[in-house]
């Protein structure tokens, strides 16, 4: 399927923000921590913005999308506002969540994205609601459910994906193998060489691509979301990636340099950028416009954030209920 | 100096029973190559090799699982869940199944599952949560929450050695900031059995975890008013050790039950109703509970503050008490 060059440019600039917004937020929380204000987990998705964008890219806005630990990129992508984001990571009462979650509990129902998820595995039951819903409904919505090649060891991603296989209901799996689950090789999680092998056992559709190519992953996405929306039952997809960072920020590298290096040398964004100048006849220019309007905005996202008051601790025990 | 951290003290206890006997064997997520999460078994890899240091897949029903089918046959697993929170995921082996099986069917479940848990450390809703009470409401279960690293390290060891099923709650707030000197030669904690942290007359406060360093502090400020306030640490929180907490509510007269777990449906409750069933006639003035708030852990820190019982908390309460 071709994708104009301004198609391509509007991805590229959610990948740079997506990756601004990741460095900047380890530039905060590293300042918080030495302050001696520890402000919790941070799970960056640098290295993997390719397949939050591929696959979001396609998505419309009535689809839904169902996030992990490292789903900031996620949510963005699907687009959650800058603003809300970098204040509920600050915990500020302007936050997608109040400042009552931080990074793993954000939650936009209103551009359909279903929220962050601390538990392992546990965004990939609630997947089944709304595409259970799209097709309850007579919708043509379709559901995308992330998760990283750790959380395909838990039972709950096997209920899943059975149960959307069984019925047929309209969700694409996607398997972000990053190779590690927080410190642990994928070989201690899945004893096949690919995630996507398993799809063969719940009697669907698997599909292996390069995470790191936002168009390969695009391409896969097209697919598996047309499968969905026409009543053909659900895809797993597994991308291929790595992440820059380590699992988070309290945990020190333990990768091989060497491994490090070679996956640097893939950085999606660099070969993204390269290409569109190769193949495209993109600027370098062009590019440099984009990375300044995202620097900008993300500026202004920071000072949204410091000039947001912190929660009312009188409001703790709020929102409860309904 | 005071030299050994809890943490410490729990990866002490662990590493003597694992050279005591070649049983006892530890399995769960990132805790062979890397050492755990927190780094209670750093080292224990090497030392102890691949056969008895597990790395698993994420998956906490089958980790429970199989330390529980272990102990079927005479092994010793400790299984350690990443964070208490994700203990949910392995629910129905131990509530069902390692709570069960002795009584249902004769098979004993020596296992232990080691879980850190607390919350003041800004994890949020899915990183800070304390489910003791859960696990205390289930028949079968021996729940622990030790609080200083004397007791983590005694009560560690007496969890392996024990023939039932224990779920070892370690404070993550106290992994690092609390330091101890420890004995040189071996001992354990009982299981089952409280502690009087500090000797008192005039207030019992009951409570067990992070929360005994609020007591002590709140004790302090109320002996710089006149006050004696006597510290009972529960230590296990189930099996109740009811002796210990009415002999010292029988002197006092008058209690606070405090715990960071939340209010409703916490120890607490238990305590106060075995107080009022057992002593009430010792009593001058209400049993009061001080707890976290019903609701889930926020994150942000005003939030985080607000939720957490504190000893200013407990010394407001305890002069209202005291003046009762
Ligand atoms: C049920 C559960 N178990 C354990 C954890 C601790 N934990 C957080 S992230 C993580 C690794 C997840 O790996 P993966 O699913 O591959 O995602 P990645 O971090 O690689 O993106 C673990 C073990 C958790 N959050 N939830």
């Amino acid at each position: 399927m071709a994708v104009d060059v301004e198609e391509m440019l509007r991805l590229y600039g959610l990948m740079v923000r997506i990756r601004n917004f990741e460095l900047k937020m380890v530039e905060i929380f590293t300042a918080r921590m030495k302050a001696g204000d520890f402000p919790g987990a941070l799970h960056t998705y640098c290295g993997e913005e390719a397949i939050a964008v591929g696959v979001c890219g396609v998505l419309r806005p009535d689809d839904y999308v169902f996030s992990t630990h490292r789903g900031h990129g996620h949510a963005l992508a699907k687009g959650a506002d800058l603003n809300k984001m970098v204040a509920e990571l600050n915990g500020r009462a302007s936050g997608l969540s109040r400042g009552f979650g931080g990074s793993m509990h954000l939650y936009d129902p209103s551009i359909g994205f279903m929220g962050t998820t601390g538990v392992v595995g546990g965004n990939l039951p609630l997947c089944l609601g709304t595409a259970y819903a799209s097709v309850a409904l007579g919708g043509t919505f379709v559901t995308v459910a992330f998760f990283g090649e750790g959380a395909a060891s838990q039972g709950s991603f096997h209920e899943s994906v059975n149960m959307a296989a069984v019925m047929r209901w309209p969700v694409v799996y996607v398997c972000e193998n990053n190779l590690y689950a927080a410190t642990t090789h994928v070989a201690v999680n899945c004893p096949l060489e690919n995630i996507a092998d398993r799809a063969k056992g719940y009697g669907i559709p698997g599909a292996v691509v390069d995470g790191n190519d936002v168009l390969a992953v695009r391409e896969a996405a097209v697919e598996a979301i047309e499968r969905a929306r026409s009543g053909c039952g659900p895809t797993l997809i597994e991308c291929k990636t790595y992440r820059h960072h380590p699992h988070c920020m309290v945990i020190p590298e333990h990768r091989p340099p060497k491994e490090c290096r070679e996956w640097h040398a893939k950085d999606p964004i660099e070969s993204f950028a390269a290409s569109l100048m190769r193949i495209h006849a993109t600027t370098r220019d062009t590019l440099d416009a984009i990375e300044a309007r995202e620097v900008g905005l993300l500026e202004a996202a920071v000072k949204f954030m410091r000039e947001s008051p912190l929660p009312d601790p009188a409001t703790v025990g709020d929102y409860l209920w309904a | 100096m005071a030299t050994t951290t809890y943490l410490e003290a729990i990866r002490e206890g662990l590493w003597e029973e694992m050279e005591r006997d070649p049983n006892v064997f530890c399995i769960g997520e990132d805790i062979a190559v890397y050492g755990g999460a927190f780094k209670v078994t750093a080292g224990f890899l090497e030392h102890f090799g691949e056969k008895r240091v597990v790395d698993t897949p994420i998956s906490e029903s089958a980790i429970v699982g199989a330390a529980i089918g272990a102990g079927f046959i005479g092994l010793r697993p400790v299984a350690e869940m990443q964070f208490a929170d994700f203990i949910t995921c392995g629910f129905d082996q131990i509530v069902n199944f390692a709570a069960k099986c002795r009584y249902r069917w004769g098979a004993g479940v020596p296992i232990v599952i080691r879980a850190p848990s607390g919350g003041g450390v800004h994890g949020g809703p899915f990183h800070s949560q304390n489910p003791e009470a859960w696990f205390a409401h289930v028949p079968g279960l021996k729940v622990l929450c030790p609080a200083t690293a004397y007791d983590a390290k005694g009560l560690i060891k007496s969890a392996i050695r024990d023939n039932d099923p224990v779920l070892f709650f370690e404070h993550k707030a106290l992994y690092r900031r609390i330091k101890e000197d420890l004995p040189e030669q071996e001992y354990t904690v009982p299981i089952g059995k409280a502690a009087i942290y500090r000797d008192g007359t005039d207030l019992s406060i009951i409570t067990y975890g992070a929360m005994l360093y609020e007591a002590s502090q709140a004790a302090g400020d109320l002996a710089a008013e006149g006050y004696s306030v006597e510290i009972v640490d529960l230590r296990t929180v189930f099996p109740l050790d009811e002796e210990t907490v009415l002999a010292s509510v029988r002197k006092t007269a008058r209690a606070i039950v405090l715990h960071e777990d939340t209010l409703t449906g916490g120890i607490g409750g238990e305590v106060v109703a075995r107080i009022t069933e057992k002593a009430f006639e010792y009593l001058d003035a209400p049993v009061v509970r001080i707890a976290a708030p019903d609701t889930p852990v926020p994150y942000s820190s005003p939030l985080e503050q607000a939720f957490l019982p504190t000893a200013a908390k407990v010394t407001a309460k305890a002069r209202w008490l005291l003046q009762y």
